[in-house]
């Protein structure tokens, strides 16, 4: 598959893995006194397990598995609300697969939907809309859930939904974006970070310039990865390179996909529809300053919470504590493990999780579990 | 096949063809009865088999409910994979299938024409495996309560006195062979689903498979086969580590994926070993018969592509484990729910 296989090819990556290990070796870092790299993006999570990239590279490197997954991140207390939302007679509740079995206090929505509420899955807002379109005398509510990947393809619904006066279709906006929690972890004191391998398809949005602050402010390489095991492993070696050479830069492995100002018709469209709210809460890592978006005034009459007055629309979201044992907060600042996680495998599997990391395949732990449970001897 | 006695005089079906008055009659007679041609109209099928009179033959006997959306698809319908579903339950059981039953449950307003499509696709599968549907029963309901048609078939085959195909007979060291590509149906009903405007089209592998479990039984000692239907491969070998005991390691070079299908498992996030297929299956022979059987089921059209993908083994057992094609190796788990596609 053209695209595809040549970034899996392992003759390159042996050679990648043997100057990672050189330039680890010229760190001084070992396994007692790791480097330690944090991948943003769930997709990179995925793809380091999917790939044993872990176990490939040397005991002096240790990936930290950030909060890149839009699943994993959302608030319990925002999935009460879908199932408040899609329980309403009038509603037909609109969502992307992956967020179906994100368990809520007392559900998730493919429970509330096998009582009866009305939930489609859907691949795209657009087909959202065409459900409206369809469906005059429902309401229609869009599940606007993920980062910039997903954020430009939700604000054009809103805005041709505007342009065509389809007065039955709303979005319940949980968007977030990636550049605040990334400084909400750098200023954690708890956290021990060296570098950043930042997100892919994010970046294809928003360019690489929201990230200079990391470099600048907190003087932390980044180097902005593709998705395929040897986009990962060349990003790795940049960011250890950086360091090695006391540099701290925003560079670009990912160039034959991300533009360095991303993509303008999308960034124009996002300004257009939301502006940040002023805090939101992020599964794990509690309330984050302006990490969260919200739809304009202008375009309230597609805002599913002011319309529904529920959630931010009645105030503030009620705050849901984690289920008792549950360490994903501690796992997704790097301070555990997922297998040191008492519940790892036994309260906390991927047929019944019990925290968030658990939930989507691109969590750490799940990632961990399907990957990962038991030891394998190293292939030849 | 047989000019119906009585003519279905409307073009939907309607709660009266499900109510036991004339029309379910005209229905009956015109849509199923004249199409499967069974032997008589007794509540019952009377059936006599020279293979169960010989000692220490078994009978075997299975049912299967089939739900597919869309009803149609590249490559089969709903009433091909209804008969091959069930005769290749059978099949890989060793069993030579004789014998089917179809039960529809049919929704209101569904068109006389589809429905006949169906049936005379069923009665083509059945005759491509040699098998003979002779009882059936119809129910109709109201819009709403079905989705279209939805068919239930039972099967009855004979396995003859030598065949003794149990998943607990595989042992470290024998060899996993599949019958062809992987992942057609899944990805087949993906793409006709029409959700996701891909432009490609990928027949689904629905097949019957009892020729091939035949010829490769007659020729070498088949210890276990499993069809890879929901679940995909990564289930079917699941379940025959879990029963044997044994780890079953594959290679992930070896495994045949069509292009297409690859590319649609990257586009969605999905992965191909947990795609459904409805004519595909894995089985394990002795390492030393392996040659025997590939040439034995590359002998049938549903075996051309066969192709050794991996083998039990003594380490990590009851654990399917591949070796990616990167160097690594990763294990091959049941799979959690319903694979969903991923949002970015």
């Amino acid at each position: 598959m053209k695209y595809a296989e040549e970034f899996r090819d392992p003759k390159a990556a042996k050679g990648l893995l043997a100057q990672i290990a050189q330039v680890i070796d010229e760190l001084g870092a070992t396994k007692e006194k790791p480097v330690h790299i944090m991948e943003i993006c769930g997709g990179h999570t995925h793809a380091i397990f999917r790939y044993g990239l872990d176990k490939l590279t040397p005991a002096g490197l240790e990936f930290i598995h950030g909060p890149g997954c839009p699943v994993c991140v959302l608030p319990m207390s925002r999935v009460d609300e879908c199932v408040e939302l899609a329980e309403r007679p009038e509603v037909i509740f609109t969502t992307f697969g992956d967020a179906m079995r994100v368990p809520g206090t007392k559900k998730s929505l493919l429970q509330a939907k096998a009582e009866g509420a009305d939930i489609r899955m859907v691949y795209s807002p657009l087909d959202a809309l065409e459900l409206a379109r369809r469906n005059p005398d429902r309401e229609v509510v869009f599940f606007g859930l993920g980062f910039e990947t997903t954020t430009p393809s939700t604000a054009l619904s809103i805005q041709q939904a505007a342009s065509e006066e389809l007065a039955n279709f709303s979005v319940f906006c949980n968007h977030i974006t990636v550049p605040p929690p990334i400084k909400a972890l750098l200023d954690d004191p708890h956290m021990i970070l060296d570098g950043f391998v930042g997100p892919g398809h994010v970046s294809m949005v928003i360019g690489v310039e929201p990230y200079r602050f990391i470099a600048r402010d907190y003087g932390k390489p980044i180097v902005v990865a593709g998705f395929e095991p040897i986009d990962l492993l060349q990003s790795v070696l940049m960011v250890l390179e950086q360091m090695r050479d006391g540099r701290a830069e925003v560079e670009n492995q990912y160039s034959r996909v991300v533009p360095d100002y991303g993509n303008p018709v999308s960034i124009a469209a996002c300004d257009d529809v939301y502006e940040p709210r002023p805090t939101f809460e992020w599964r794990g890592l509690g309330e984050i300053d302006s990490s969260g978006l919200r739809i304009r005034e202008k375009y309230v009459a597609f805002d599913a919470e002011a319309k529904f007055s529920i959630g931010y629309g009645k105030g503030a979201p009620r705050f849901v504590p984690e289920p008792e044992g549950c360490a994903c907060g501690d796992v997704m600042t790097g301070r555990l493990k997922p297998v040191q996680c008492q519940q790892f495998g036994k309260g906390c599997t991927p047929e019944m999780p019990l925290g968030a990391l658990m939930v989507s395949s691109e969590g750490a732990c799940a990632a961990y579990y399907e990957y990962g449970g038991v030891d394998l001897e190293p292939a030849e | 096949m047989n000019q119906p006695m009585r003519r279905m005089k409307s073009d939907t079906v309607t709660l009266a063809h499900g109510g036991g008055g004339k029309a379910m009659r005209d229905l009956i007679e015109d849509v199923f009865v004249s199409v499967f041609e069974p032997d008589g109209m007794e509540d019952q099928a009377r059936l006599t088999n020279g293979a169960l009179a010989s000692s220490g033959a078994q009978l075997a006997f299975t049912t299967d409910g089939f739900v597919v959306s869309p009803l149609e698809f590249p490559g089969g319908d709903i009433g091909k994979i209804a008969v091959c579903g069930t005769v290749n339950d059978l099949a890989v059981g060793g069993a030579e299938p004789l014998w089917l039953s179809a039960a529809f449950i049919i929704e209101e307003g569904v068109d006389v024409a589809l429905l006949r499509r169906v049936v005379a696709s069923m009665r083509e599968a059945a005759d491509e495996a040699n098998v003979r549907i002779v009882t059936g029963d119809t129910k109709v309901v109201e819009r709403g309560s079905a989705d279209g048609i939805f068919i239930t078939t039972s099967g009855v085959g004979v396995i003859p006195p030598d065949r003794n195909l149990s998943a607990n007979r595989v042992q470290p060291g024998d060899v996993a062979i599949v019958n062809g590509v992987l992942g057609d149906h899944g990805a087949a009903i993906l793409a006709a689903r029409g959700d996701m405007a891909l432009s490609v089209e990928i027949p689904s592998d629905c097949q019957p498979l009892n020729a091939l479990m035949n010829a490769t039984c007659e020729t070498v000692d088949v210890r276990a086969a499993r069809d890879a239907t929901r679940g995909g491969l990564a289930s079917a070998l699941n379940e025959i580590a879990e029963a044997a005991g044994c780890g079953i390691e594959i290679e992930e070079t070896a495994l045949p994926l069509r292009t297409e299908v690859k590319g649609v498992c990257e586009i969605l996030g999905l992965d191909p070993l947990y795609l459904a297929n409805e004519g595909t299956l894995v089985l394990f022979v002795p390492e030393e018969e392996a040659e025997r059987a590939l040439d034995a089921m590359r002998s049938t059209a549903a075996g051309k592509e066969a192709v050794i993908i991996g083998r039990a083994t003594t380490a990590h057992p009851k654990r399917v484990v591949m070796q990616t094609t990167f160097g690594g190796a990763r294990i091959v788990d049941m799979l959690v729910g319903e694979q969903l596609p991923r949002i970015c």
